[in-house]
């Protein structure tokens, strides 16, 4: 009977360490997840964060217990619990689609981890666990009697109730409203850091990550791309992936023309970007580089070049949408592309308009260099039109304006 | 699928009060109505008119209208063990489908549920036996547990029986065939509440600390009751009123006849049609009372 027991001693002191050790899981046909490892320290709120179909959920069903790794060790706390059943690992998740118990109560919902146990005050653990999440009005009622989000709730608070060493989120706000969401938000946060459990929460909403946890994995194609802090990770992205999924970024893509102890310069068609050596991740060859959309300037003419500048242009104002607090900009420059460029309202008379010739700038300091090339994208938004008779058509233009000037 | 018809909880949407009370509802109720007054109520106004008629004092074998109602004592005082053996019969017979059934069902709703083809084939073969008919099955069997038959061969062969012995004609007999005719009628209401079972709600008793067995009582079974209901009233009721199986011509004896033997017996040999309509609507009555207590015990009214 050693091997059938339910973990029984009472509620978890502290969060526990997770550990995944070269975890691989393959399906028939594909593989979910290849050569994972991560740590996740005792007591810290950690989201994964990517795509749907990046392997994200099958990591977490993995550490569930919901299904078996093709390779790979799971230590929770430093025991390894790869081997054991998911009902004796101390785990809980709040599913997706919170799968409520449809025949029995919410009470009977939120006890049930408990009495499974045999923890003895289970009803008033549950009616305490039902106040946190202000649904302790409806302990009587039955799952279909409640709105989705209210589910959703009764779904965490049948989670957090067992104050598991290590709570699971498989995007548990998803269906809130904003208001909702943002109070449930901070309720995660208030109990994670009261009781010190290990969250790990798994997301695509790089907001929902970037706020409430304390260090964000990105993930795409069963592989972690990048971790850490989420301003780090903003700040200082590794990969076109983390680049572009986190927030906007503006990439180039170039060869090394020169390089110091401390920066490089990048010729991205024509175009010198020069980026610190400390932040580039390769300093040699074919490079993507790139910046923050709210990190570039915009001027009405040529800047005179100063050093620990980036300075590019002139381009066009092609798209502009004022979103109150800032205004986006699109800019097309020919060789490189639209850039964006997100401006603060700071005064009325900054707005500039579309058709406008603009010049960009932006502090060396705030460039960043990839590990990886940015997939090629086309160089304007419109294709270069080079069938015979736009040909024929731009020829007779140029003519006619020929002849004007005559 | 016509099998959900007998599984899950009633779904039916509250109608608009306007609409329910709408004399058109009433008008395409009729042919219904028509159809259950002609087939139902007559016939049983009918048999409760035979059930109390006294014999013909002038004429032996013709009875006349009466309200000869001793006809129940008589019937209950001659034939209560037929009657208990019935219900006993009936009720081993719907244990045993259960038994078999129920894994069956489990099976082939959640076990095959990956594999569709697999599982549609399944339950073809679940069906299947109702191509053939009926009798020729229960002959079929007779055969099997015949003296010279396999069954009872390999059994003496082994020393477990005597020679020259046999099955037919015994209590095992009738139960295995009643069990065996009516395991479909069991399977198809099971399978199709399992077959709807949100296996997600599985995975969340495992992760909330319910092993196997505890998720089995707490969260399969009770998510299946309806068609476990639906199963056990379908083979209960019918098994307790079969007069094939425990025929002598089939797998019975005169050791083993049940209630419905008799009201046969009484009605097509001895034509005392009186007693046979007194036997008939106390099976019918014992059956009614014995489903209300079930159904109102277990909770689910909904289906009644």
């Amino acid at each position: 009977m050693t091997n059938n027991e339910v973990p029984k001693s009472g509620f978890a002191e502290a969060g526990a360490d997770l550990e995944l050790v070269g975890i691989t899981k393959r399906f028939p046909g594909f593989t979910a997840i290849e050569e994972l490892d991560l740590t996740i320290p005792a007591g810290s709120f950690f989201a994964l964060l990517g795509p749907s179909g990046c392997g994200k959920t099958t990591t977490l069903r993995l550490i569930a217990g919901l299904e078996e790794p093709t390779a790979g060790r799971i230590l929770i706390g430093g025991k390894d619990v790869t081997a054991t059943k998911a009902y004796q690992r101390p785990v809980n998740t709040v599913f997706q689609s919170y799968a409520l118990f449809p025949h029995m109560t919410i009470l009977q919902n939120v006890a049930f981890g408990l009495k499974r146990r045999g923890i003895a005050n289970a009803d008033a653990l549950a009616h305490e666990a039902l106040q946190l999440v202000e649904l302790d009005h409806v302990a009587g009622r039955k799952p279909t009697q409640l709105s989705g989000g209210q589910q959703q709730r009764v779904a965490l608070a049948r989670a957090v109730v067992n104050r598991p060493a290590l709570l699971l989120l498989d995007e548990p706000l998803g269906a809130l409203d904003l208001k909702l969401r943002r109070q449930m938000q901070v309720e995660l946060k208030d109990i994670q850091s009261e009781v010190g459990l290990t969250f790990l929460h798994v997301t695509h909403d790089q907001e929902e990550a970037m706020t409430m946890a304390d260090t964000v994995a990105v993930m795409n194609k069963g592989r972690i791309e990048q971790m850490g802090p989420p301003q780090e990770l903003y700040e200082l992205p590794h990969t076109a992936f983390v680049a572009k999924f986190l927030g906007q970024s503006n990439l180039f893509t170039g060869d090394v023309v020169s390089s110091s102890s401390t920066s490089m310069v990048v010729d991205a068609a024509g175009s010198k970007i020069e980026v610190p050596v400390a932040r580039a991740q390769r300093t040699s060859g074919r490079v993507t580089v790139g910046v923050r959309p709210e990190k570039v300037t915009l001027h009405d003419a040529a800047p005179t070049a100063t050093s620990g500048r980036n300075v590019i242009g002139p381009g066009r104002i092609t798209d502009v949408s004022f979103s109150g607090v800032s205004t986006q900009y699109e800019v097309t420059i020919p060789h490189l592309g639209a850039i964006s460029v997100f401006a603060q309202n700071t005064s009325i008379s900054s707005l500039h308009h579309d058709g406008d010739t603009v010049w960009l700038s932006w502090a060396v300091d705030h460039a960043f260099g990839l590990a990886d090339e940015a997939e090629a994208e086309p160089v304007s938004r419109f294709h270069a039109d080079l069938d015979t008779s736009m040909i024929a058509v731009q020829s007779r233009k140029d003519l006619e304006a020929e002849l004007e000037e005559a | 699928m016509a099998f959900t018809a007998f599984s899950g909880p009633a779904t039916a949407a509250a109608e608009p009060a306007a609409r329910r009370r709408s004399p058109i509802a009433l008008f395409l109720l009729l042919p219904g109505i028509f159809y259950l007054v002609l087939f139902f109520v007559t016939p049983l106004i009918s048999l409760v008119i035979t059930s109390l008629q006294a014999p013909d004092p002038l004429i032996f074998g013709q009875y006349v209208n009466a309200f000869n109602w001793q006809n129940y004592v008589t019937v209950l005082e001659t034939y209560w063990p037929q009657a208990i053996r019935s219900g006993g019969y009936a009720a081993l017979a719907t244990l045993f489908a259960l038994l078999i059934g129920f894994p069956l069902a489990y099976f082939i709703g959640i076990t095959l549920r990956p594999y569709p083809l697999i599982q549609s084939l399944a339950l073809v073969l679940v069906i299947a036996p109702f191509f053939i008919s009926f009798l020729l099955r229960t002959l079929a069997w007779k055969q099997i547990f015949s003296t010279e038959g396999p069954v009872v061969g390999l059994l003496s062969a082994i020393g477990a029986m005597p020679a020259g012995s046999s099955i037919t004609g015994t209590d095992f007999a009738v139960v295995f065939g009643l069990t065996y005719n009516f395991i479909p009628f069991m399977v198809l209401p099971i399978y199709a509440t399992l077959v709807s079972l949100d296996l997600r709600l599985l995975e969340a008793s495992n992760d909330l600390y319910g092993s196997p067995a505890t998720t089995f009582r707490t969260v399969t079974l009770p998510l299946s009751a309806a068609g476990v209901m639906s199963g056990t009233l379908l083979t209960f009721i019918p098994a307790a009123g079969d007069y094939i199986n425990a025929s002598r011509e089939f797998l019975g004896s005169t050791e083993t006849t049940m209630i419905g033997n008799v009201i046969e017996a009484n009605f097509l040999v001895l034509q005392n049609f009186p007693a046979a309509a007194a036997l008939s609507l106390i099976l019918m009555a014992f059956i009614l009372v014995l489903v209300a207590a079930y159904v109102k015990r277990s909770g689910t009214e909904d289906l009644l």
